[in-house]
């Protein structure tokens, strides 16, 4: 790809309170080049009125994830090679959250979620206990580090059909964080999160789609993790205890 | 404003389980109308059972096989999926629900015709 081949982007703009329309813009294409470059380009060179979100640009922060050709991505490890179809490419801002202006996205209602799924340490000991000793290769613990690498993206959250149809739906990564925290032998109250996942809007209401799986860029499984929670709320309904 | 792209395995069995459960939900009245008929008029239920020997209604009659094999297969890969121990397989899981229905409707079409 030389520097004179350009990429037609198609970018979403405004907010629901201006209204929302798309503009195209052609971006000049090099050999190695990610969806958040194309962004960056296109701010710094063309309108400088485009808002966006972004930070690390290695993927560890969760910042910049946007809706490209209609799948939520991490822009920052997304190769525009990977996604472009006839040199064009369709940016829009993360579904099932209210858009600030253009691409950035009003988070809190994912992270107030959070909160919601009781995903918190409950502490069993206090700070001045020694710090007990906790095997790696326990069953739980497995099943615990399997979630903790969530960056938060809230790539999961857009992707989920069942989070755009129920605004209660605490969403995959509320869910995954509660499950997380329910495995971690030092957690002293298992209860309150089975309290918190199990109500309205709780792991019941996933339909188990998968999109959350298949779409987490971390090669995380918060549908794994939700039919733990299923299993676990069931469980204790039959008086199997938390 | 933009489309949104969801054709992974898991979400096409997703949508395959509600519809063939839509379809199966709105067939059922149309059954059971016509077992009353046995109980009451047995020589229109001979008369209608005829119309089974019409290849469009074969190929129905498959089409209605296929989605209670699809709705039973998925509905017991999403029953494994929930309550039973994980075993990440879904997506195998998936295809062989859908596999195992065609298999199924295909042997009765054989059978029928």
């Amino acid at each position: 790809m030389s520097h004179r081949e350009t990429i037609t982007v198609t970018v979403q703009r405004g907010s629901a309170a201006t209204g929302q329309h798309m503009q195209e813009f052609q971006v000049p294409a090099y050999e190695s080049q990610t969806v958040l470059d194309v962004v960056s380009w296109i701010q710094q060179n063309t309108d400088p009125t485009l808002t966006y979100r972004f930070a690390c640009r290695v993927g560890m922060c969760g910042s910049c994830a946007m809706m490209v050709n209609g799948v939520p991505r991490w822009t920052c490890r997304t190769h525009v090679k990977k996604v472009l179809k006839d040199q064009r490419i369709d940016i829009a801002p993360l579904r099932n959250l209210p858009v600030l202006k253009d691409l950035a996205v009003d988070m809190d209602p994912f992270f107030d979620k959070w909160v919601a799924a009781e995903g918190r340490h409950h502490p069993s000991i206090g700070r001045d206990a020694p710090i007990p000793a906790i095997n790696p290769e326990a069953a739980a613990r497995q099943v615990a580090s399997a979630g903790i690498e969530c960056i938060n993206c809230s790539i999961c959250y857009a992707a989920c059909d069942t989070v755009a149809n129920d605004p209660d739906y605490l969403g995959p990564a509320a869910l995954q964080r509660a499950w997380t925290v329910y495995n971690d032998a030092k957690d002293a109250d298992r209860g309150a999160i089975l309290d918190a996942v199990s109500g309205k809007g709780g792991c019941h209401s996933c339909h188990s789609m998968g999109s959350c799986t298949a779409y987490c860029p971390n090669g995380l499984d918060p549908l794994s993790a939700i039919a733990g929670l299923k299993r676990a709320t069931t469980r204790r309904f039959f008086g199997g205890g938390a | 404003m933009s489309r949104v792209a969801r054709a992974h395995p898991l979400w096409l069995a997703y949508i395959l389980h509600r519809l063939s459960g839509l379809l199966l939900a709105l067939f059922l009245p149309f059954h059971f109308l016509v077992l009353s008929l046995a109980l009451h008029n047995a020589a229109r239920l001979d008369a209608f059972l005829t119309l089974a020997e019409i290849p469009v209604i074969k190929l129905s009659e498959t089409a209605l096989v296929f989605l209670l094999a699809v709705h039973m297969f998925g509905g017991l890969r999403l029953m494994a999926l929930e309550w039973l121990p994980w075993s990440g397989a879904q997506k195998t899981w998936a295809a062989s629900a859908a596999a195992g229905a065609v298999f199924l409707s295909f042997l009765f079409l054989m059978r029928a015709i």
